[in-house]
């Protein structure tokens, strides 16, 4: 709850902050960029995503796109072929080695004052990489800027309702930002000064999760990290319970291990709101959360039980009828808690569609966001907590299996 | 480079609005806790002028007979009073001082309730079956058990007349009908017009012990609606489960 409230009293003082660009956005000078797109088994959605950075509104010869094949056993390969001879793009093809290899490999090649990634099942809005540099020339203290991730084409409830969660997950981005708290730079179209790998070293595998990672060194090491909350990318997102599952269970597995490596941050002064607010505050929702479930899991247990020994004993037939009586309503402290928390989450929800600049605020999404994530966070969380005890990894390259798999 | 720094007025800011909302919540469930207080309270005054009701007219029986004996004790309200101390016990508290209040209230309206009935079969010579039945809040599994058999068996037979007493209630009446009865440690213990049976006991065990029960069981024509004014020996109310 504190968090939230954190988030909300930071958005009334800052919200004349948020800065939104005009359609048409002339920068004072075009700095050089580069921008990764590792694949691993991405025939299918591969094109779309380079197809989408060549529509950028950025002086062609100033953006350089690099295609990175890493060991593939589809066609992705062939897919990038077909791209090799434009202006702008390169085309690399390595062994398997994870995402952070193909991203350093690119690192290896570039030459160019910016770096970024994009994950290959994301797509650029035409104008996201001239607001990203704009931030950059706004504050020139800044040294990494994370756009905002949209769902693309929501097919599905599953889907819708991660749809909502990307947009709470704006207004959180954009608050942290504000705070001086981002603890992911994520792969969707996180750009970075070329400084910040020359100072602090390639990308590192890092548990599968080297867009914390390389954000809780920057922090580390007191690297500004901004958002830019209309800058947008859009990204799929599964469409199925297991592969959420899966992506959920590698980036909450990061994130513990990546704590557990950077716990000398943990309260220290001097590394300010991810020391102080970031890290703990995501403990503390891990923990909560999981309380919570518990909690209702024993009660639902317990219940189901009670009944079945009432069955036993005396049968159906003479099981005492139950009658509806506000007396038997739970008004207990927890539920009053969980009302406010769950109005601070809604609030959240609204204001992040608003920054999207979606029409209407309530949608049934936030309905489909609240059941489906209440039933389902728990058991990734719970697996991610075990595999992080036994050090299971999670894999990159088990989200990107075929669909029937 | 240069770390973000920490906004201290701010930390403090947010921690005070959020005490704010944690006392919202703690204070909007005090006061709901409270109006479930104030019911029970409420519910407990009904009980008592209608018993005291019953004892009037019972004065009066040398005047009636007894087909014209009325009452309004264990009104339709007892029914559910039981259950609603049971629940106020596992969630407002059971060291909870209104609650235990309230706890020995009822017993009391019980145990006036239980004389009275008594005195009234004997006088009428009606078919009943009293149970009384001790259990014990704390670490009592078999009390749970002996609780669903005993709203079974009061499902079973409507005109079966339960009183339930916890064993450990600082109530002088209660520690006499325990002396009377003389009721054993070994909980759940019920005592089934007179005798003292200790341990859980089965609805069978039950059934098979006192077949007087078959002559007071349920017919199978439809249940009247509730009424408020009942005849005597038509109400039972219903068996608090042992909180732990």
């Amino acid at each position: 709850m504190y968090v939230q409230v954190y988030f909300l009293v930071t958005f009334f003082e800052r919200r004349r902050s948020i800065i939104k660009h005009p359609d048409v956005l002339y920068l004072k000078s075009y700095p050089t960029v580069t921008v990764a797109v590792p694949c691993y088994n991405e025939e299918g959605t591969v094109a779309k995503t380079v197809e989408s950075l060549l529509a950028l509104d950025y002086p062609k010869d100033k953006l350089s796109i690099f295609l990175i094949d890493d060991g593939s056993t589809d066609n992705t390969w062939e897919v990038f072929k077909k791209f090799e001879n434009i202006d702008g793009v390169s085309i690399f093809k390595k062994e398997n080695g994870g995402k952070h290899t193909c991203l350093n490999l690119a690192l290896e090649h570039s030459t160019s004052e910016f770096f970024g990634c994009l994950d290959s099942d994301s797509l650029v809005h035409p104008q996201s990489l001239k607001r990203l540099m704009c931030t950059f020339e706004v504050n020139p203290n800044i040294m990494a800027v994370v756009p905002s991730i949209i769902v693309l084409n929501p097919k599905n409830v599953l889907q819708s309702a991660q749809k909502v969660e990307y947009e709470m997950a704006i207004y959180i981005k954009k608050m942290l930002g504000f705070m001086g708290g981002i603890h992911v730079t994520p792969g969707p179209l996180s750009i970075f000064k070329r400084k910040v790998f020359d100072n602090l070293g390639p990308y590192r595998k890092a548990h599968n999760t080297e867009d914390q990672e390389i954000a809780l060194r920057m922090q580390e090491h007191g690297y500004q990290i901004d958002h830019c909350p209309d800058a947008y990318v859009y990204t799929m997102t599964p469409h199925s319970i297991p592969r959420l599952y899966r992506q959920r269970l590698r980036w909450v597995y990061g994130f513990i291990k990546n704590v557990v490596d950077y716990r000398r941050l943990i309260f220290k002064r001097k590394y300010g709101t991810v020391a102080f607010f970031t890290i703990p505050s995501g403990i503390i929702s891990i923990i909560s959360v999981l309380f919570i479930f518990s909690t209702l899991a024993y009660n639902i247990v317990s219940f189901i039980y009670n009944k079945i020994s009432q069955i036993n004993l005396v049968g159906i037939s003479n099981l005492h009828a139950f009658k509806f009586d506000w007396f038997f309503f739970n008004t207990k402290t927890i539920l009053f808690f969980s009302i406010i928390l769950y109005l601070l989450l809604f609030t959240a929800m609204i204001i992040g569609r608003k920054m999207v600049n979606e029409k209407r605020a309530l949608t049934i999404n936030i309905l489909y966001f609240m059941i489906i994530y209440s039933v389902a966070a728990p058991f990734w969380l719970f697996r991610a907590i075990y595999n992080a005890i036994i050090s299971k990894e999670s894999s990159w390259t088990m989200e990107r299996l075929p669909s029937n798999t | 480079m240069e770390h973000h720094k920490t906004n201290w007025s701010k930390i403090f800011l947010v921690f005070f609005l959020t005490i704010t909302l944690f006392v919202i919540a703690f204070g909007s469930s005090r006061y709901f806790d409270q109006k479930r207080i104030d019911q029970l309270r409420s519910i407990e005054d009904k009980i008592s002028i209608d018993l005291l009701s019953s004892e009037t007219q019972f004065s009066l029986l040398q005047e009636l007979s007894c087909k014209d004996i009325s009452t309004t004790a264990l009104s339709s309200e007892l029914n559910s009073l039981a259950d609603k101390i049971t629940y106020s016990e596992n969630n407002i508290g059971n060291n909870n001082t209104n609650v235990i209040s309230l706890k020995k209230s009822y017993s009391l309206l019980e145990i006036k309730d239980y004389l009275l009935m008594k005195r009234i079969t004997d006088r009428c010579g009606q078919k009943s079956v009293f149970v009384l039945y001790f259990y014990d809040n704390d670490d009592c599994t078999d009390c749970i058990k002996q609780g669903y058999v005993l709203t079974g068996l009061r499902e079973k037979y409507p005109n079966l007349r339960v009183y339930s007493f916890d064993y450990n209630l600082d109530l002088s009446a209660i520690r006499t009908m325990i002396s009377i009865y003389k009721v054993p440690k070994d909980l759940p213990a019920i005592v089934i017009n007179g005798k003292v049976y200790s341990g859980f006991q089965t609805l069978e065990v039950i059934e098979k012990t006192f077949p007087q029960l078959q002559s007071i069981k349920k017919k199978d024509t439809p249940k009247p609606k509730t009424n408020t004014t009942t005849k005597t020996g038509d109400q039972t109310t219903d068996i608090p489960q042992a909180t732990n």
